[in-house]
């Protein structure tokens, strides 16, 4: 008998999920958090799309900071362009929906510890059956049929298992994030810089958080980032624009903007979130999809307990069902990145030029999209296939 | 070698991430370089969004 049926590495919105999925199908889970809180500290903007929370959440005024309506995205230049969301969006307060969607995992009946941290798996022909972990200075283990890693950008514990969970730098944004006050923007808008001058190789984002807040955030490409400081670049655009602004929080990050790795499973053994790189390699929107993958993973791990086969093979559903979901839809996100990551400050301009002719109410993200992809023709069909989520 | 600049680290984990040879390790609050397992890539120097790491090989071959 082992101490449980699942264990879930990794206490945030894809872990919550995946166990949560799994108790409900009647799986005994644990879920291990090394920090000492859920949710925090938070590595995040924040930002989300309403239709994908409320698929699994009903959406709380509790940990939603502001709903948004309206997109501004500026070129280099500062050409701005306006236009409305198709979907709201909210800006959310991580820490306290981390919270929720780990309660909610509590009332699924998750037993959840804090202050764990894994430093190893427990190993047995070649299957992963428990993980060695350390509590408060004490080393200690748990025993279990199979184990979901949902452990973040970190992604060790596959790297226990043998799976390369190691990431390229041309994959990795460098991030750095102020939550910051005393700042007028408006609270409805989420407002993006493109270019070189604050951001080579990814954008910078301010989005608002209520009461004169909002987090001001920027990721630069991992292969720019050995000229440039994230932190530098972040503290001179507030320099320029927010002098006046206080810094409430301060955090640094990294957003995996790669492919989904080729291997999710192995024996006993799931990764899912950000530890299997489930991470829009466009927007770097992580949380939404994190979700996405988390709850197919704790699914599928209810479903193996139930016919008693945890092999990689018991596992096959759930690399098919993310790879329908999102999986295909962030591989043609990922050659527009790949497309977006060559076009220059120039053209950026250009295509700015052109669409703030465009009356806004004209103006979608595909329009958008569609616009870039006349300056690099080769992305086109990777924009309608993004876009028709094929 | 790579070296770790004291009381700077903010523990975010993206030069683990992209560590070819997984020797970061990292806990809440303390990270350290597993030195024999390094290779001296140095690309968790460039990552690192408030440069907290560096190498003292680096200096080595710019002074020959
Ligand atoms: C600067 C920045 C801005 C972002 N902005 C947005 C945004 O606006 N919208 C969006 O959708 N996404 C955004 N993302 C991405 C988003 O934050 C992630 O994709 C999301 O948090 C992934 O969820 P997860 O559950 O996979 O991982 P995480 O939320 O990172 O959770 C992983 C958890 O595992 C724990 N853990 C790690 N190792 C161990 C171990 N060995 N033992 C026990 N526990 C462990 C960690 O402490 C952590 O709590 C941003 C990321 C960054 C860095
Ligand atoms: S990337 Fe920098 S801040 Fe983040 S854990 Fe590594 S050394 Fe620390
Ligand atoms: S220099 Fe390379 S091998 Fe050494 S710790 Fe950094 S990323 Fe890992």
């Amino acid at each position: 008998m082992t101490d449980y049926d699942v264990i879930v590495v990794g206490g945030g919105p894809a872990g919550s999920m995946a166990a949560e999925a799994a108790a409900k199908q009647g799986a005994r889970t644990i879920m291990l958090e090394k920090d000492r809180d859920i949710g925090y500290p938070v590595r995040c903007g924040e930002g989300v799309g309403a239709f994908g929370l409320k698929k699994f959440i009903e959406p709380d005024p509790a940990w939603i900071a502001t709903t948004i309506s309206k997109v501004r995205m500026r070129s280099p230049d500062n050409t701005l362009i306006d236009f409305g969301m198709d979907d709201a969006g909210f800006i959310l307060h991580r820490r306290l929906f981390d919270y929720a969607l780990a309660n909610q995992a509590s009332q699924a009946g998750v037993e959840i510890q804090t202050r764990a941290y894994v430093d190893g798996l427990i190993i047995e022909d070649d299957c992963v059956r428990g993980v060695k972990y350390q509590y408060m200075g004490e080393h200690k283990q748990l025993t279990a049929k199979l184990v979901i890693a949902a452990d973040g950008v970190e992604s060790r514990v596959g790297r226990m298992a043998g799976l390369r969970t190691a990431t390229k730098l041309k994959d990795m944004d460098s991030g750095y994030q102020a939550t910051v006050g005393n700042i007028d923007v408006d609270q409805e808008m989420i407002d993006f810089y493109v270019g070189s001058n604050w951001a080579p190789g990814g954008y910078l984002w301010i989005f608002p958080k209520g009461n004169g807040m909002a987090n001001i955030g920027l990721g630069i490409n991992g292969i720019y980032a050995k000229e440039h400081s994230a932190h530098d670049m972040l503290h001179g655009f507030l320099d320029k624009y927010f002098p006046k602004a206080s810094v409430l929080t301060s955090v640094c990050g990294g957003i995996p903007i790669a492919k989904t790795l080729k291997k999710i499973t192995s024996n006993g053994l799931m990764l899912t979130g950000d530890a299997a790189r489930m991470v829009n390699p466009v927007t770097g929107g992580g949380i939404i999809t994190g979700m996405v993958g988390g709850q197919i993973a704790g699914d599928v791990a209810g479903l193996a307990i139930q016919s008693g086969d945890y092999s990689e093979k018991a596992f096959d559903g759930y690399p098919k069902r993310w790879h329908k979901a999102e999986g295909k839809t962030h591989e043609a996100f990922y050659r527009i990145g790949e497309g977006i990551a060559q076009i220059t400050d120039d053209q950026l301009n250009k295509i700015a030029h052109r669409l703030v002719k465009t009356p806004s109410e004209n103006l979608s993200l595909l329009k958008i999209f569609t616009a870039v992809a006349r300056e690099k023709p080769k992305i086109l069909l990777d924009v309608t296939r993004a876009f028709a989520g094929i | 070698m790579i070296l770790v600049k004291d009381n700077r680290c903010d523990f975010c984990g993206t030069c683990v991430a992209v560590c070819p040879v997984d020797a970061i390790e990292l806990r809440e609050a303390d990270i350290s370089i597993i030195h024999d397992t390094c290779i001296d890539c140095d690309i968790c120097i460039w990552v690192c969004p408030i440069d907290v790491l560096s190498s003292d090989v680096k200096e080595e071959v710019e002074h020959d």
